[in-house]
């Protein structure tokens, strides 16, 4: 039973939901939110959109960039804030902070811990839509 | 060259010693020690490491891999000479193992032979488990010293010759000794190795690696030697085998394989010399080595070539060689006499010195001297044999005759038969220069060298006038009549239906199969029984622990919450009780739901919103997955019996109260300072961030969550690989 309502909404609700995922991440740092949370909600997303609208192998061929990707890249930008601790002769996984001054928002700080996040949130995605589409593979709909 | 340039200063008396420490908390450190003893191994391995390259380019020549072939050899060359060099024991491990596996890798060079496999493999594992035994008895002795280095050893020698560990670590390191370098009851994988190419049975089975534990024994015996155990132990092994390897010479058909089992015979010579342990024995143990080096390594060499040359190893089908090859035969025939004993070789000073050896033994002489004279005799007899059938006699029409005739086949075996001969007249020269020093280091007195051919018309000399006489006899009647040879033969399958490689197999396979069904047992396969198992042994060993240690009561645990958290918690229980107890899927999968939201409310109410959110974003997207799952799964349920629901039931009660319990408990078992407070003081001013949870993660426990990541990459992983490559 497909509504058309709820297709057509999911286009835009879709989007919405990216965005949440992408302000729970950016602000996960002082406020409720975070890598893991962002990831799972770009995944919801997905799911949602996969559900109401072609069905999930369409939208796995429609993805730009698969989720094997996604969790390589994951993995990589987990491994690389790693690194500046070592370059700077800290211990391995140091936090580097550095500040950025920002013209209406006063001094903005990032450091290897946000990029971690990143990494987090960028694995989650694909972890999660691996998962999916997998299950979703073996399943023959009537 | 470089060993052969110390020989002066060793000869002297000096010994060179370098150590690089590598893990000085466990006593392990690289030792290298040049004395005497080992200078005289090392000259061994490198000289005839130098002929046998020369030969093997003239042998491996039409082979595939030969890159592969030379680096495995020259690797196992390094490993011999790092194993004689050690000093220390835990490097000299190391360095054995190595020298198995890359006799391993040599054997099975010609990996596409069934037969070249599993002799490799053979080999691998007795000398491994013997290796490993031997560690065992390194240990346990260098428990008793506090070092594994030798040098600390021998000043400990009493020490550890006083201790109750002497006598297991002495026989764990003898079984070591006793599988590397073939004795009785672990000899039968010698002739197997006999698969290798011919360069490699010359170098790793006659020259070099099975003297391993030789070297073992007189690298130890200023240390373990000298005790009644010792002595008998190693005199009776060497003994028994010396006489077996010379017996089953006689009656094999290849080539190679009469190599074989005199190398064994050798080899139980050499332990029986090292056993008697008197100066002569001694003496007479290391001039033995190069004595058998020299003409073992050349009739190897001269098979190979015979081989290359004919197309055949079988002794009834050769004969008559001479003709043909008329340079290799002088050569086979000083070897051979040299593996005979008759002067004026090498061999027979050494067979002299045996015999003194033997004559002047304080405890064993009679059994000893028995066997000794019965080995000997037999080896006369193989020598002889193998002289005559290959090369006079009527020579066999049907053998191909190649005309290539390479000098490298024959300078290797021309240079060791010469070294027979020559050291023979001039046996000084070889005194002076390696055996004495190694004469003094393995037993802690100086004593001067001297070696001459003629010692007179005493004992000795006529027992090996009998030994000669007996052993042409023996031959002479094997030679002349072929049927006495065919019945013994024969005679040998019947009598000995217990062969030692048949209950090597018989063990293997039936270790194999006990540990196959054992698996099966154990892993079954049943995701249902796993957690069946976990589940109940984790109950019972917490039941035990709260049992024991924290008691049963419960008071001051239960304060009382406002009636919404209260409600919450009561719908919770409700709803898992109904899911339990529901027949169709969707509810039951629902309801599950359920509980899981009402736990993401419960997190909110205590102000954990991070996990509230993570908690309920999971929550849908297993309830999802879960209801995609359902599609796959029958129509109709087949529900499980009362007893098993019984039995579930009682297990997941037991579990859960444990937990809650548990938890509960937890909740009074307090800590000095919890490592909370650090954090959450430390959260802004460090780490820049006000949500705690978040900081955590990503900053001071970010090892952590890297690893959790890395889980769930492998997870997703797993499942994709197991889903898409089901066969459907």
């Amino acid at each position: 039973m497909k509504s058309v309502i709820l297709q057509i909404a999911t286009k835009y609700i879709k989007w919405l939901l990216v965005t949440f995922a992408l302000i729970a991440l950016l602000r996960g740092h002082n406020s409720p939110g975070g890598g893991f949370i962002g990831g799972l909600l770009v995944g919801l997303s997905v799911v949602f959109h996969s559900f109401t609208y072609y069905g999930a192998e369409c939208v796995k061929r429609s993805l730009k960039i698969q989720p094997e990707a996604y969790i390589a890249s994951g993995l990589l930008l987990i491994l690389l804030s790693t690194l500046p601790g070592l370059l700077l002769k800290q211990s391995f996984m140091a936090g580097i902070w550095i500040s950025v001054p920002m013209p209406l928002l006063g001094d903005f700080k990032i450091g290897t811990p946000f990029l971690f996040d990143i990494g987090v949130f960028m694995a989650v995605i694909g972890v999660t839509l691996l998962f999916f589409f997998t299950l979703n593979s073996i399943v023959r709909w009537k | 060259m470089y060993f052969f340039s110390k020989i002066d200063a060793v000869a002297g008396g000096a010994e060179f010693y370098q150590k690089i420490v590598w893990i000085p908390q466990a006593g392990i450190d690289f030792e290298f020690v040049l004395n005497g003893l080992t200078l005289a191994f090392a000259l061994l391995i490198t000289g005839t490491g130098v002929l046998v390259f020369l030969f093997s380019h003239a042998y491996m020549k039409s082979y595939k891999n030969l890159g592969i072939f030379y680096f495995y050899l020259f690797t196992f060359g390094a490993a011999m000479l790092g194993l004689v060099l050690s000093g220390n024991l835990i490097q000299l491990f190391v360095f054995w193992e190595l020298t198995s596996f890359l006799s391993f890798l040599l054997i099975s060079f010609f990996h596409e032979k069934e037969a070249s496999r599993s002799a490799a493999f053979q080999s691998l594992f007795i000398t491994g488990i013997g290796g490993l035994v031997m560690l065992a008895g390194i240990v346990l002795l260098g428990s008793v010293v506090g070092s594994y280095s030798v040098s600390q050893w021998v000043e400990h020698a009493s020490l550890i010759k006083a201790h109750r560990f002497y006598l297991p670590g002495l026989l764990l390191i003898f079984v070591g000794v006793f599988t590397k370098s073939a004795q009785f009851p672990f000899h039968f994988w010698l002739p197997g190795a006999m698969q290798a190419p011919t360069p490699v049975s010359a170098y790793l089975h006659s020259a070099t690696m099975v003297k391993a534990g030789v070297f073992l024994l007189a690298l130890l015996n200023p240390i373990l030697g000298g005790s009644p155990e010792w002595t008998y132990i190693l005199t009776l092994t060497g003994a028994i085998t010396m006489f077996l390897g010379a017996y089953f010479a006689i009656t094999q058909i290849d080539i190679k394989a009469v190599l074989a089992y005199t190398t064994i015979s050798s080899l139980g010579v050499l332990v029986m010399l090292l056993g008697i342990d008197t100066v002569l024995s001694i003496k007479a143990a290391v001039l033995f080595l190069y004595v058998h080096a020299f003409y073992k390594a050349t009739m190897f060499m001269v098979a190979g070539y015979i081989d290359k040359k004919t197309g055949t190893r079988d002794l009834n089908e050769l004969g008559g060689l001479i003709k043909s090859m008329p340079v290799t035969f002088f050569i086979v025939l000083l070897a051979l006499l040299s593996m005979a004993g008759l002067p004026p070789m090498l061999g027979f000073l050494g067979k002299e010195l045996i015999y003194e050896a033997k004559v002047q033994s304080p405890l064993i002489a009679p059994y000893v001297l028995v066997l000794g004279v019965a080995g000997n005799a037999l080896m006369v007899a193989v020598a002889l044999f193998l002289l005559f059938k290959i090369f006079l006699g009527k020579p066999n029409r049907s053998l191909p005759q190649s005309c290539k005739d390479d000098w490298a086949f024959v300078i290797g075996p021309a240079l060791l038969a010469f070294l027979s001969l020559f050291f023979g007249i001039f046996p000084g020269l070889l005194g002076k220069t390696i055996i004495e020093p190694a004469l003094n280091n393995i037993i802690p007195i100086s004593y001067p060298v001297k070696l001459k051919i003629w010692h007179g018309f005493n004992t000795v000399f006529f027992l090996s006038l009998f030994t000669v006489a007996v052993g042409t006899s023996l031959f002479l009647l094997i030679y002349k009549s072929e049927k006495v040879l065919r019945i013994w033969r024969v005679a040998n399958h019947k009598f000995f239906t217990i062969k030692l490689v048949d209950v090597f197999d018989h063990i293997l396979s039936g270790f194999l199969a006990f540990s196959a069904r054992k698996t099966k047992l154990i892993q079954h396969g049943y995701h249902r029984y796993y957690i069946l198992t976990i589940f109940v042994l984790t109950s019972l060993f917490l039941w035990y622990q709260v049992y024991i240690t924290i008691g049963w009561d419960l008071d001051n645990v239960f304060t009382l919450k406002p009636f919404y958290v209260s409600g919450l918690v009561v719908i919770m229980i409700l709803s898992t009780i109904f899911s339990v107890l529901s027949k169709s899927r969707i509810t039951t999968i629902i309801t599950m739901g359920v509980t899981g939201y009402g736990l993401a409310l419960l997190f909110m109410y205590y102000s954990a919103i991070d996990l509230a959110i993570t908690q309920i974003i999971v929550e849908t997207l297993i309830l999802v997955m879960f209801v995609l799952i359902l599609q796959r799964l029958p129509l109709f349920a087949k529900l499980s019996s009362k007893a098993s629901r019984l039995r579930d039931l009682l297990i997941a009660l037991s579990f859960g109260t444990v937990m809650t319990v548990l938890a509960l408990k937890s909740i009074n078992v307090d800590f000095n300072h919890p490592i909370s407070d650090y954090i959450i003081n430390n959260s802004y001013s460090k780490a820049f961030g006000k949500n705690v949870v978040n900081v955590i993660l990503v900053d001071f426990r970010a090892f952590d969550t890297l690893g959790e990541v890395v889980v769930l990459v492998v997870a997703a992983l797993g499942v994709f690989v197991l889903l898409k490559t089901r066969k459907t």
